[in-house]
């Protein structure tokens, strides 16, 4: 069997051609090789050319040669939709503005961002038209009345840029109140820390120089109470957080790591203050500020980690869930997003169409793949009368759909809905941080308590300085090295494989992958690629003929035909007939039963026929390609120590022809979703820690169910919801480098932990002792987190491949 | 010594104004897309 030869891993044959037959304005191949030429450049449809028209026309011909096209993201295609309905999504604002925030789905690089922002700009109407690279979100004023922002849409539209307007009320709710206020009190507690750092600086300086001119008591006590001035103000601001969230624990009974901060910089602040008042040697301020200002660094970072992963679910869910054509009173249809809509709204859904809504159908009868829902894999019979569910796919004739639920009901919440269940199978699994906090703040809190009780009752000391001791130890013991162990590497691991491609949609995904040991992939779209190529060579005059028909049907065999022909002219008059094939006069194109020769032997792959008057039927059978990478891959991720699985719904036959060539020794073929999941419940039960990879709407529960979970970017939309990691491009390889850095990470962590925990053990006998200075103090703790954040770095650079 | 007292003055007008700016600028906006800053440098805009 010669099905995986070099020369077919290459990607289809679009790739010589799209030198000379790449669209002017999308740089997609153009199929069927003519498309339309304008000026000496070619373009795939009307829309490319239209747009890039309008580009020229405004002058700003620049983009062409500023702009990377990034293959693995959407090409800027224009594609022709309905108008948008935008009332619900346009707030007025006081000056009589409209304002619009929407998701832009296909920016590329800078050079978007300035053409969206240059067209915008030439709008008289404009007043603000701004993009958000980082959350790739379009920021749109205008003067004049609500429905004037339809035009300005459809011009960035028109560009080949998809807008998804966001619901105001929901926008309002998501904005990042919490990241803002959290860097306003990191902002406040580094000026507080720095200032009373330097003074605190001077104060020892006078101390140990005490021998020779040494700082008289009453400029120490200036410079303490200088001090105070500075650090009660910015501890009481830049403490909340922590002091908020300790105090919502001990309201609900619990305890969190906050309470050991909040206790330590009260008792500390407190203490400080009494010395300042007693004209003291020593005061802490400096720690406590300190203390707050690493601390808040930790938190920024947690918060930006989880700031990323969340926009970035926000993002694909506002933008996969597609958009809903609400049929007006006057027969026209209307765009609308999903949460706009409301019950009662009559929904057209196309053929190959996914229904956006939960609803009864009005008119029209088809065949709906409910398997997304149900998980039942047969096309389900649909008439009028019959309850649909949000997320059914549209298998048949255009149905008319009467709502009957919104927002909660959609597919958008059934989307959140997978995630949540997904999430709170996982929710048992504890974060590595919280594991160790757990047993950490009692252990420092009884070892104070210990120590106080120590110097005050037999070391004969009085009660402030037995607990100016104590409240050392605690100083000592916070745990600020800790808090930063993990975040800090989450957030260099997570942005490295935000570089390479991968996103990260969960938080805790990283500390999951780290215990994998076990993979399992799905075959179809994972290890293969999307496309099918052709078995056998064919004669290129008769693989000609057959794509120029193949060209005008969307079916998945007569795409893969085209990308195995090339480029080649669309026949026009191709009559498709559904479920048996495309006709054009007496030439045919189709299943063995349309066209072909009965007798031919069975195949077990799939195949199209050529009929043609005076000739013999000619078959094309088609195979699954592997991506170009997945036997290196699998090795590595073998060499890595994982044990390897393949699941599949497909028939034994090529299950096994994939597993065979990859060297995969367990495989199971003719799964359904439901199967798989139990496959993989069983796994789990059985101790394993498995990463699922898959691709399919049959594979979202398996997902789902796995420990964690892995999509290509071409996935399906549901996979790539409730997938924990999303990886672009053609490559497999991200699977083998998410698992890698994970690992690594894992492991800088523990290194991380290990550091701020053996400098405890180092620092408490002295604390205990009472043998710490304020100076002392400062020291260790500053040292000891600036440890902790320069070994995260280390994972930044190295060890990459 | 009594130089010390304009020394700690001065420290904490300059700090404080430092912090200002920057809580300024965070409240502006100009923290929420950084890599759209990094970006937009590259394309001079010749329409003024």
């Amino acid at each position: 069997m010669t099905a995986i030869t070099a020369d077919r891993l290459l990607p289809a044959a679009s790739d010589h051609a799209a030198e000379d037959a790449a669209c002017a304005h999308c740089g997609q191949p153009i199929p069927g090789g003519g498309g339309s030429a304008d000026a000496g450049k070619r373009f795939c449809c009307s829309g490319c050319s239209a747009a890039y028209a309008t580009i020229q026309g405004l002058g700003l011909g620049r983009y062409y040669q500023q702009r990377l096209l990034d293959p693995a993201l959407r090409a800027p295609r224009p594609e022709t939709g309905e108008r948008w309905d935008l009332d619900r999504a346009v707030t007025v604002n006081a000056d009589g503005t409209c304002e619009l925030s929407m998701a832009i789905d296909g920016l590329q690089c800078g050079a978007c961002v300035w053409l969206i922002e240059s067209v915008l700009g030439r709008e008289p109407a404009v007043v603000a038209g701004r993009v958000n690279m980082t959350s790739r979100r379009l920021r749109l004023v205008w003067r004049g009345v609500a429905a004037d922002g339809e035009p300005l849409v459809g011009r960035i539209e028109a560009l080949g840029y998809r807008l998804v307007p966001f619901d105001a009320a929901a926008l309002k709710a998501a904005q990042d109140q919490t990241g803002r206020a959290l860097m306003r009190a990191l902002a406040v507690a580094g000026f507080a820390a720095g200032n009373v750092m330097f003074i605190s600086i001077g104060i020892w300086a006078g101390e140990a120089a005490g021998w020779l001119d040494g700082m008289g008591p009453a400029t120490r006590d200036l410079l303490h109470w200088f001090s105070a001035l500075i650090a009660l103000p910015a501890i009481a601001y830049a403490g909340m957080p922590f002091f908020r969230s300790a105090a919502s624990a001990l309201r609900q009974g619990r305890s969190n790591m906050d309470l050991p901060i909040s206790i330590g910089v009260l008792l500390v602040t407190a203490m400080s203050l009494v010395e300042s008042f007693r004209h003291g040697e020593h005061t802490y301020f400096d720690s406590a500020v300190s203390l707050l200002f690493f601390l808040l660094i930790g938190r920024v970072l947690d918060h930006r980690a989880r700031g990323v992963a969340r926009a970035t679910a926000e993002q694909l869910l506002t933008l996969r869930a597609s958009d809903v054509a609400v049929l007006q009173p006057d027969g026209s249809t209307l765009r609308r997003s999903q949460h706009a809509i409301a019950p009662g709204d009559r929904i057209l859904v196309g053929l190959g169409e996914r229904i956006g809504v939960d609803g009864v159908v009005e008119r029209g009868s088809s065949a709906l793949d409910a398997s997304l829902v149900t998980g039942e894999s047969l096309p389900v019979q649909a008439g009028p009368g019959t309850q649909v569910f949000a997320g059914t796919l549209n298998l048949g004739e255009p149905l008319t759909v009467r709502a009957t639920a919104t927002g909660g009901a959609t597919l958008l919440a059934e989307c959140v809905r997978l995630i949540e269940a997904a999430e709170a199978r996982r929710s048992r699994f504890v974060v590595l941080a919280d594991r160790v906090a757990r047993r950490y703040a009692p252990t420092v809190h009884l070892a104070a308590l210990l120590t106080f009780l120590y110097w005050y009752l037999v070391g004969g000391l009085a009660l402030a300085p037995a607990l100016l001791i104590a409240s050392a130890v605690l100083i000592i013991t916070c745990p600020c090295a800790l808090a930063l162990a993990v975040p800090a590497v989450q957030v260099i691991a997570t942005s490295r494989l935000f570089q390479s491609g991968v996103l990260l949609k969960s938080a805790t995904a990283l500390e999951r992958l780290a215990e994998v040991d076990t993979v399992v992939f799905d075959k179809t779209g994972t290890l293969t690629e999307p496309t099918l190529g052709l078995a056998e060579a064919a004669d290129p005059e008769t693989l000609r003929l057959a794509a120029s028909l193949a060209a005008s049907s969307r079916h998945p065999l007569a795409r893969s035909l085209l990308a195995a022909a090339g480029p080649v002219p669309a026949a026009t008059g191709v009559v498709e007939h559904p479920g048996q094939g495309l006709s054009l006069g007496e030439t045919r194109l189709g299943s063995r039963a349309f066209c072909g020769d009965p007798d031919a032997p069975a195949s077990d792959r799939p195949e199209l026929w050529l009929a043609r008057a005076g000739h013999a039927p000619v078959r094309f059978v088609f195979d699954e390609r592997l991506r170009p990478d997945a036997a290196a891959v699998i090795a590595r991720l073998r060499r890595m120590g994982t044990d390897i699985r393949l699941m599949s719904g497909d028939r034994p036959g090529p299950v096994q022809h994939v597993a065979e060539t990859l060297g995969i020794a367990t495989w199971q073929a003719g799964c359904s979703p439901v199967g798989k999941v139990a496959a993989i419940e069983a796994l789990a039960a059985a101790g394993r820690r498995v990463l699922m990879v898959g691709d399919g709407l049959n594979d979202g529960p398996s997902l789902a169910a796995a420990h964690v979970s892995a999509s290509p970017a071409t996935a399906a939309d549901i996979s790539q919801t409730v997938a924990d990691v999303v990886f672009q491009g053609h490559d497999l390889a991200p699977v083998a480098a998410i698992l890698d850095t994970a690992r690594r990470a894992r492991a800088t962590m523990r290194e991380n932990l290990a550091l701020s925990i053996g400098y405890n053990v180092l620092m408490v006998p002295l604390a205990v002792a009472g043998l710490v200075t304020p100076w002392l103090a400062a020291a260790a703790m500053s040292s000891s987190s600036l440890l902790v954040i320069l070994n995260s770095f280390r994972l930044k650079r190295g060890g990459g491949r | 010594m009594s130089v010390i007292l304009y020394l700690l003055a001065g420290s904490l007008v300059l700090g404080g104004g430092g912090l200002a700016v920057f809580l300024w600028a965070l409240r502006s906006g100009q923290y929420d897309d950084l890599e759209g800053a990094a970006n937009r440098i590259l394309f001079d805009d010749d329409r003024s």
